[in-house]
This record gives structure tokens, C-alpha cells and sequence, in this order.
């Protein structure tokens, strides 16, 4: 049975826009569409999408913050608008934007606070908070304030407490916004680590596509309230037509090279790109331009994950 | 299912999270049996963010002395314009100042009361904003009590500081033949009223819920409708009591009760038993207040991402 099940969901929202001076028009503005997906105990997965797909209304209508308009939600076997709080203690949720912690309170003290609201057995609390202290190198953090932290060390924190309790999905919206290259590879690394040791269960928001494709196996794109896609990363690049490119250097600078299942796309002296389908293969073409131009050196190009989904998120404002 | 990503080589991240699925179930058993412990109830987590946050108020003690003042100093200053008022007059509306001071004891200790326990209810509005609401919702505690002691802070004792001496020294003065009935009736009073003023502050901090970050109109009925409970009911003339007792029923704090401590009539000739009508009016204020509570939380619309 998948842990997580969204069937035929719907999320609208009444908007009532002032038209004049007394007068209010109202408007049903739908969030989250006809949305149908299951995720399975132990998937690591992302969920991608532009500004104002639907990702966190999902996300927090998994978590029984909201009521879905329409449709059925089941996680771990419960109905999270109905048992939000039941459910809660087998969820773990970071918001990347905004701190679960007690601002004024120095991280110890927070976390041992949650011991008591998740009544986590003090056997477990100490062996998961060790864990996570070594882990996230929290050692000499743990008596500072909340808000004397840095970004990077208060999602270490925030990390921490959305797991002390040993949650079975974590939710994640957006944790690495706005770190550095270090502690992104920290998150990402403890999150690979806790899939793969705990099995916990991982659904995160993102925009970062670098975590997608260091982490996530399985990718779901959202767009304007309705799943785009959900497959693999392979399948998405494959599903975007997306090309790779080869890098050309001649020896000296010449016409677009013409070549059967290739274009040239750009120019510039002797180096040139030609962009093929992502599924045609490398080899052939190699041979073929070595065959009848000079060439100095060639690079092979794969598709970039942001291009990828550039083009999917443009597809579907189109077809929008 | 997704199948896995057809990559390969040592830093792939597909290979960092795999796993086989075997290790996985038996990790699983361990936690996730005792993760679906039950969650502590609403007065329990209410207690206890109150112990944490009353013990991180005690790391600034200079600041919790002198907020704790200012409270004192602002409910002293109510009780001062009574003296005023007694220094030029020998009674208000027919009753002498220990009378007087025992409406005022009663609800200035009252809304102290309420205030104390539930008062931060009112930024209810300003945590949606900064979607400190969310982080509430998604713990396994009542979110009610997480925002009623959120950021408790014990300075609002003050209050109290003035209120229960007034009270105390109202009823040694107070010319009343203390029965069992009347001498049950003070701390039934002072409870329902209690109550009653918890129960308004919840019914409108909930607007906010709809009308956004908005105390204002909260502090105007409530806090404002608890200073006119400070005198009695008649010096505001028929059409503000009937306002006070059908719409807003804030005549229950004290007015009605008061009536039958001191055994005197109704001016506004109101039926007796409504005198002892407070505690059922504390009732069906809380049950409105759940009732307002729980449909707030259904129709919460959290803010964007």
C-alpha cells in the first residue's frame, strides 16, 4: 500500500477583488487541480515546479494545514485534515523559508521542548539528538539562540527537530534556499543518508535542481495546479526532447558544419555547437565530423536538468 | 513507481541513495511503532510551554520587574479614576464605593485572569502572516495551546497585582450578610466571568482568521468592554445594558452576579434568575469559542509558500 495517496485533488481559493469603489468581484482562483499521485514508503522524491504551481498547497494539504476543495488524501493510512494532529507525530516537516524553532531559545532547549510536545522516549530523543549532533556537527551550536544563527546552521537545526521524533515522511519545502555550497552538500548528504538508513520517506519542494539531480530518483513536476510529469530523471530529459550538444573546435574557422541529424546552433570563430535529440547517439556523429572536417578537440554536452525543465514549464503555459 | 535513474559511475547520487529495500523494513519496525505515541492533551502542552517560556522570561529579570510594573501601573490607574470619582461623589448610581470597588475587583481579576492564560491568543492573525501558524499546525499538540502560550510571559501577573487586593478589601467593607449562597457566589463569579472573557477573546481572535492580521477590533470589545464592567451597568443607561447583556454579554462578568451578592434590584427591572445566569452563559460561550475555533481551522487558508 503507498504511503502517501492523492486522489483527484482539488485546491480553490475565493479571491474577492475590490472592482470599485464599494464593489467586490469574486473569484475562484484553483491552486491544485484534478492531482493524482501515490509515493511508496522509502522513495526519495522531488517536487518541482515555477513559482505558484501548487507545490506548497499540496504539500500542506498532506499535512492537514489545508482542507482539499476536493478529492482524497491518505497518508500512512489517515486522512490529514481530519487527523492532522494524529498524523503529525509520524511527519516531520522543514520549512526551508521559515524556522520550526523557538526564536529566543537557545537549540537545546528547543529541541527539548519537542521531546516533550512529540513525547519522544528520552532513550530515543538521546540517541537520535547524538546522532544528528555528529552528524550535522551541531555539537557547539546547541547552546546558542536560535536567532544567532546562521541560515546554514538553523536548517541543520531545523533538521534536527523535524526528526527527533523519527518521523516516517519528512517534508521538506525548499531546505536548501539561500545556503552556501557547503552546508547544501551537508543538507543533501544527511538526507541521502537518512532515505537510506531510516527509510524515511522524502518529498521535497524544490527550486535547486542541483538537489534534484544529487538526490532524487523519481521526479514529479507541478504546473499550474496539474502533475506534468513523474518519472525518472532519464524519462524527464526524455520527455523535454531535450538535446545534447557537441562542442566542435576546428582547426580553423568555417561554414556550419552540415551534418544529417544535427543543426548547428551556434558560432563563434572556429568553435561550434550542434545540438542532436537527446536519445540519438554520439558516436556516429563523432566519426562523421571527424571524418570530413579538420578537428582540433570535441566535447560532449549532456542535457542540463534547467533546461529541461525550462522547456516543460514553458510547454505547459503554452498549452495553458 | 519510478525506476531508478539509469546512471552510473562513483558520484552519482542514484547509487548514494539506493539501498535495498530489506534493510529499509527492518529499520522501519524500530520507530514507527512509537511515533504514533498519543499526543500529549491541550492543557498539558499549555502547561508545559508555560513552564519553558516563564523560565526563558527569568533570564532577563530587570525587564520582567519592569514590564510586570508597567502592567500594575496601567490597572492602578483604573482603579485611581474610581477613587477620583469618590473624592467628588459619595455614591455612583446608588452604590457606595465598596461596591464599586468589588465590580471593579471582580472584573479587573477576571479579565487578569483570562488575559494571563490566553491573552497572546490575539496574534493569532500576526502568525498566519509570518507562517508561524503552519509550524503550530503541523506539531502533534493542540494549536490552540501552542498560541495561547507561546511567548508567555509572567509580567502579565501585574494585572492582578491591583485587582485582588481591590477585591480583598471590597469585600471586608461591603455591608453584606454573608450566607453560604453569597459567600459561593464570589468564586463562582470570578470563575464564569473568567471564562466568559476567555471564551470572547477566542470568538474574536478567530476573525482574524478571515479579516488577517486585525487585533484592533478584538481590543475594542473586549479589553474596552471590560473597563466598562469596572462600574456599574446603570450610569450607562438602558440601550448600552441591553447591548451588554443580549449582544455582548459582558453583564454576566459581574453586573448580574453582583446584584445578588449585594441583594439589590435590577434597575432595569431584568428577570432575578439572571442573576445566577453566569456560569451557563460561560458555557455556551466556550462551546461558541470551540465552535469558532474549529471552524476557523477548516476554512484556514495558510499564506503562499
Amino acid at each position: 500500500m503507498p504511503l502517501i495517496e492523492l486522489s483527484g485533488v482539488d485546491k480553490t481559493f475565493t479571491v474577492r477583488r475590490r472592482t470599485g469603489r464599494l464593489r467586490r468581484a469574486r473569484q475562484v482562483v484553483r491552486a491544485v487541480g484534478d492531482l493524482s499521485f501515490t509515493v511508496d514508503a522509502g522513495e526519495l522524491v522531488a517536487y518541482i515546479g515555477p513559482n505558484g504551481a501548487g507545490k506548497s498547497t499540496t504539500v500542506k494539504m498532506l499535512t492537514g494545514i489545508l482542507v482539499p476543495s476536493a478529492g482524497r488524501v491518505r497518508v500512512d493510512g489517515l486522512d490529514p485534515a481530519r487527523q492532522r494532529r494524529e498524523l503529525a507525530g509520524r511527519v516531520g516537516v522543514v520549512f526551508g523559508q521559515r524556522t520550526t524553532l523557538w526564536w529566543d531559545l537557545p537549540l537545546r532547549d528547543s529541541f527539548d521542548l519537542l521531546r516533550r510536545l512529540y513525547r519522544i522516549t528520552p532513550s530515543r530523543y538521546r540517541a537520535n539528538l547524538d546522532r544528528y549532533v555528529d552528524l550535522l556537527e551541531l555539537g557547539p551550536l546547541l547552546a546558542t539562540p536560535v536567532r544567532q544563527l546562521s541560515l546554514g546552521q538553523r536548517m541543520r537545526g531545523d533538521l534536527t527537530a523535524a526528526l527527533l521524533h523519527d518521523p516516517v515522511i519528512l517534508y521538506l519545502d525548499e531546505p536548501t534556499i539561500g545556503l552556501d555550497v557547503t552546508s547544501k552538500a551537508a543538507v543533501r548528504a544527511f538526507l541521502a543518508e537518512m532515505n537510506r538508513d531510516r527509510g524515511t520517506t522524502i518529498l521535497l519542494t524544490t527550486h535547486d535542481l542541483d538537489d534534484v539531480e544529487r538526490l532524487c530518483r523519481r521526479v514529479m513536476v507541478i504546473d499550474n495546479g496539474r502533475l506534468g510529469f513523474d518519472g525518472d530523471l532519464t524519462a524527464l530529459r526524455a520527455h523535454a526532447a531535450a538535446e545534447r550538444t557537441l562542442v566542435v573546435d576546428l582547426l580553423a574557422p568555417a561554414p556550419p558544419i552540415e551534418l544529417p541529424g544535427a543543426r548547428v546552433v551556434r558560432v563563434d570563430g572556429p568553435r561550434q555547437w550542434l545540438s542532436f535529440p537527446a536519445e540519438t547517439r554520439a558516436a556516429p556523429l563523432v566519426a562523421a565530423v571527424m571524418e570530413r572536417y579538420p578537428v582540433a578537440d570535441i566535447a560532449l554536452r549532456e542535457p542540463d536538468i534547467a533546461d529541461v525543465v525550462a522547456r516543460l514549464y514553458a510547454e505547459s503555459s503554452r498549452r495553458a | 513507481m519510478a525506476e531508478p535513474a539509469e546512471l552510473a559511475g562513483p558520484e552519482d547520487p542514484a547509487v548514494l541513495v539506493g539501498g535495498t529495500g530489506a534493510t529499509r523494513d527492518v529499520d522501519r519496525t524500530g520507530p514507527v511503532q512509537t511515533a504514533g505515541a498519543r499526543p500529549p492533551g491541550a492543557v498539558r502542552t499549555y502547561l508545559m510551554l508555560v513552564r519553558m517560556w516563564t523560565r526563558a522570561s527569568w533570564q532577563y529579570p530587570t525587564s520582567l520587574l519592569l514590564l510586570t510594573a508597567t502592567q500594575l501601573l496601567a490597572t492602578t490607574m483604573d482603579f485611581a479614576t474610581i477613587l477620583i470619582v469618590f473624592a467628588h461623589t459619595r455614591s455612583l448610581a446608588g452604590f457606595p464605593l465598596a461596591g464599586v470597588m468589588f465590580l471593579y475587583g471582580t472584573s479587573a481579576t477576571a479579565f487578569g485572569l483570562a488575559d494571563l492564560a490566553i491573552g497572546n491568543v490575539d496574534r493569532l492573525g500576526r502568525h498566519i502572516r509570518l507562517g508561524t501558524f503552519d509550524v503550530m499546525l503541523v506539531r502533534p499538540a493542540s494549536a490552540l495551546a501552542q498560541l495561547a502560550a507561546e511567548e508567555f510571559s509572567p509580567r502579565r501577573v501585574g494585572k492582578l497585582a491591583t485587582a485582588l487586593p481591590v477585591l480583598a478589601v471590597a469585600l471586608t467593607l461591603m455591608p453584606v450578610r454573608w450566607d453560604a449562597g453569597r459567600v459561593l457566589a464570589v468564586p463562582v463569579m470570578v470563575g464564569a466571568a473568567t471564562l466568559i472573557y476567555a471564551a470572547l477573546w477566542i470568538i474574536f481572535s478567530t476573525t482574524q482568521f478571515v479579516a488577517g492580521d486585525s487585533p484592533e477590533l478584538l481590543n475594542t470589545v473586549v479589553a474596552g468592554g471590560s473597563f466598562l464592567t469596572q462600574y456599574p451597568l446603570a450610569i450607562y443607561g438602558r440601550e448600552v445594558v441591553r447591548g451588554l447583556t443580549w449582544v455582548v454579554p459582558l453583564a454576566f462578568v459581574n453586573w448580574q452576579p453582583a446584584l445578588y451578592v449585594l441583594g439589590r434590584p435590577d434597575p432595569f427591572g431584568l428577570p432575578a434568575a439572571l442573576r445566577f445566569a453566569s456560569p451557563g452563559v460561560a458555557l455556551v460561550l466556550t462551546a461558541l469559542a470551540a465552535l469558532a475555533w474549529r471552524a476557523g481551522i477548516r476554512h484556514y487558508r495558510s499564506t503562499g509558500s
